[in-house]
């Protein structure tokens, strides 16, 4: 069994000085947030970052109506997301445990990694044993990464031992997989929450913590992600182990990628501009930043049909 | 096995690259002349003096050395128009204050680069900060000169102009200041005789430009450009009714003594060594932000700076790494570029100043720590510099540095904290920072400050007052107390 978080233990056992990160003043951080916003992009760098964002994202559909074919067609596209050699492929690609397989065969030998969704995605709604099971087979088809949910209805309502239990009880069904923990901070309501599920799912052995589900009404926003980026700093200083943070939902465009690197930069440092440790779960960002990164090259805008679909 | 991805690793290094304003935008001429009684007219002096860029030291204009005579001419020019300007009805004067804000801000850009240039401060604080908020002074004011007989304290009164005002501001939020000191006057039907610091006169002077195109009549605001004999002249004459200053407190304080006995009102917006109080409570990166915001705005030239950091002993060790962590992540570089955080400091003068206080802090035994920071060969540089091991009877931690210096001090309990803060001269500002509610009530009744800031710092609403306690100054600016100075009571 591993160590109890310390968020857990009572006051007097607790490490008396509390990481910087659990208390959160929502206008000051919203503030620093938004003043990354209007960092500017130019040049070579622009490039450099928007192939980073390109090797940074989680390329992603979770519909019911996902088939073999359009996951294969996706991988495709994953691998290569331009016929110009210089765009990088991106980082994984994510689909649901039914369709792990089919990636997983795509995929088989590339850079590109399979993740899945599970543990009852998205809602966490169901029985611990069918989550386990689901997570369990994710990673038995073939995922390198699979994204689990929190139960919000056990964090809301207190019990938090619970929270911390299932994400560990996840990791061990997870196995040699990467285990992203999704707080669905669009559920919590505050930012102190969000830091404290966040911390938690640290402490429970999250590789990394990731924002939403993308099926809820809020999902990532830049103070929400400023607030992981924290957290996952002030986890390091803690314990050593250094966290990833995934920003998912809505992120459409180019430019606010880019705000999310700036984010990323001046609050971490640029040794966490990685795949390993950063990622954007979409969908449609890929060819908004294809369209940039061609508009920078040629100084020529592009039309819909300049780039492939998925 | 996969193999790797090909950008998986990290870079080293990466940074933006740089991003100028375009200063071809804004027309500066070679030489400005005095605006009085609504023309532009050569000093009586047959001097100009050149206005330079202090983050390259190169001359952007001359501009006229006002006399004693130019001083009277654009005094008794501010006296022919009040009669005119007070009577006029309060709409048609709102009319001309909105039509100011307006095209402030439709020529926010033009003057957002004009005011780096002259003063060296960032184009991020001049283009967010600087200009939309002068806009912002124009169209609160605007909305109060057809209500001033509801700004009287006693009701049953009529509301009048106190006459022809002398208006001296500093350098270092030029366009801003000139805006928080005509925009309630000119509401209040004064007019104005004003006279812009000699180091950053530029957009005081295209703002004659927005004056005349709103439809200020001639005369109602005239500006006189010089040094301080030019201030001290327009302090000594007989036409002007009241004196408003922003600057110095020596200065203030010569003003003070030179119209005793006058019969001229004053108010005085002078100097400040402003505590800011981190709690053990508090929200720390945030608080991080705010003491970066309290004294690297504006490369510390505030008048508010949150100069003097007491943090609560319990977690000092915390607040300093996080600190100097964040301050190696502000950018110090050209002002016009627009992810500079920090900008040049405005002038030799004030280069030698801060430096002097650098030296006395360490002669004193304090230590100084710096961010690193190459500085160009010219303009006048300094990086974000922090003073641990401060007590309380240093030079340091007790005058004001008017630069990006921060003295950090502890404390143990609130009433030692607010016993620290309260141990200065000044009375400006404070800020306090704690997530609990009930701290924050108990302790911004505690502190001697014109303005407590409470979990954030250097923020300003033109609805807000603004002022000192003691030697920082009095009357305030901003929000209905800052009619008050600028109206009679009829």
């Amino acid at each position: 069994m591993t160590r109890k978080t310390s968020i857990l233990l009572n006051p007097s056992e607790r490490d008396l000085l509390m990481p910087p990160c659990l208390l959160v003043d929502a206008v000051g951080l919203e503030a620093r947030a938004a003043e990354l916003r209007k960092r500017s992009w130019k040049k070579e760098v622009k490039l450099e970052a928007i192939e980073r964002a390109i090797s940074m994202t989680d390329l992603t559909t979770l519909e019911g109506a996902d088939t073999p074919g359009r996951v294969e067609r996706l991988c495709q596209k994953a691998l290569r997301p331009d016929p110009n050699p210089d765009i990088p492929p991106v980082a994984a690609v994510c689909v649901y445990p039914n369709l792990v397989a089919t990636a997983a065969r795509v995929l088989e030998g590339s850079p590109v990694e399979v993740a899945s969704v599970a543990s009852g995605f998205p809602a966490g709604q169901v029985p611990l044993p069918l989550r386990l099971e689901d997570t369990k087979m994710a990673a038995e088809n073939g995922a390198d990464e699979i994204d689990v949910v929190i139960s919000r209805s056990a964090f809301l309502s207190g019990r938090l031992e619970q929270v911390f239990e299932e994400v560990q009880a996840f990791k061990e069904a997870a196995g040699p997989a990467r285990l992203k923990v999704i707080l669905e901070t669009g559920e919590l309501g505050t930012f102190d929450r969000i830091a404290k599920a966040g911390w938690l799912a640290c402490e429970a052995g999250a590789d990394f913590i990731k924002t939403s589900t993308g099926k809820v009404k809020i999902n990532a926003t830049p103070a929400t992600a400023l607030c992981m980026l924290h957290v996952v700093r002030d986890f390091e200083a803690h314990s050593g182990r250094v966290v990833g943070v995934k920003v998912a939902g809505g992120i459409r465009k180019s430019k606010e990628a880019l705000h999310y690197l700036a984010l990323v930069l001046e609050t971490l440092g640029p040794s966490r501009l990685t795949n390993r440790l950063f990622r954007f779960g979409a969908s449609s960002l890929l060819n908004d930043l294809i369209r940039q990164w061609k508009k920078q090259k040629t100084g020529r805008y592009m039309g819909p049909d300049d780039v492939c679909l998925d | 096995m996969r193999p790797t991805h090909p950008l998986a690793d990290a870079p080293k290094t990466f940074d933006y690259a740089p991003s100028l304003e375009d200063r071809s935008i804004v027309e500066i001429k070679d030489r400005y002349r005095l605006y009085i009684g609504g023309e532009w007219v050569a000093p009586s002096t047959r001097q100009y003096f050149p206005t330079q860029d202090p983050s390259t030291e190169e001359t952007l204009s001359e501009v006229a050395k006002a006399g004693p005579r130019d001083i009277d001419r654009a005094v008794r020019a501010a006296r022919r128009a009040l009669p005119g300007w007070a009577q006029m009805k309060g709409s048609a004067r709102a009319r001309i204050l909105f039509a100011i804000s307006r095209i402030l801000q439709e020529r926010a850009r033009e003057f957002a680069i004009l005011e780096t240039l002259d003063n060296g401060k960032p184009i991020r604080e001049s283009r967010d900060i600087d200009v939309p908020l002068s806009a912002a002074h124009f169209f609160y004011y605007a909305g109060w000169t057809d209500k001033l007989d509801y700004a009287l304290r006693e009701p049953g009164h009529r509301a009048a102009p106190v006459g022809v005002c002398g208006q001296i501001i500093p350098w270092n939020f030029p366009l801003l200041m000139a805006a928080w000191k005509l925009a309630p006057a000119l509401a209040c039907g004064n007019t104005v005789v004003l006279k812009p610091a000699e180091t950053s006169p530029l957009s005081s002077l295209l703002l004659v430009e927005v004056l005349e195109e709103a439809g200020v009549p001639p005369g109602v605001v005239n500006i006189v450009t010089g040094a301080g004999e030019t201030g001290a002249a327009l302090v000594a004459h007989e036409g002007v009714d009241k004196i408003a200053f922003t600057g110095s407190t020596e200065v203030g304080k010569a003003i003070q003594a030179k119209l005793a006995g006058s019969g001229k009102r004053l108010t005085l917006e002078l100097g400040g060594k402003g505590a800011h109080l981190i709690f053990e409570d508090a929200p720390l990166d945030q608080a991080v932000e705010g003491i970066v915001r309290g004294i690297f705005f504006n490369q510390g030239q505030v008048c508010c700076a949150g100069s003097r950091l007491l943090v609560e002993e319990s977690v000092e060790a915390k607040v300093m790494e996080l600190l100097k962590n964040r301050l190696s992540t502000l950018r110090v570089g050209p002002p016009l570029d627009k992810n500079t955080d920090l900008g040049a400091i405005h002038s030799k003068e004030q280069m030698g100043r801060v430096r002097s206080y650098l030296q006395a802090g360490q002669d004193e035994g304090a230590v100084l720590w710096q961010a690193f920071f190459e500085a160009p060969k010219k303009g006048f540089w300094c990086p974000p510099c922090l003073f641990t091991n401060v007590t309380p009877s240093m030079k340091i931690a007790r005058e004001e540095i008017f630069g990006p210096v921060l003295t950090i001090q502890s404390f143990r309990t609130p009433q030692e904290a607010v016993a620290l803060a309260n141990n200065s001269n000044y009375g400006l500002s404070a800020g306090v920072w704690t997530d609990k509610g009930s701290k924050i009530f108990a302790l911004s009744q505690q502190l001697q400050a014109g303005v407590v800031w409470a979990n954030t710092f250097n923020q300003f609403d033109p609805a807000s007052p603004f002022g000192g306690y003691k030697e920082s100054g009095f009357g305030r600016e901003g929000g209905l107390h800052g009619l008050l100075p600028y109206l009679a009571q009829r």
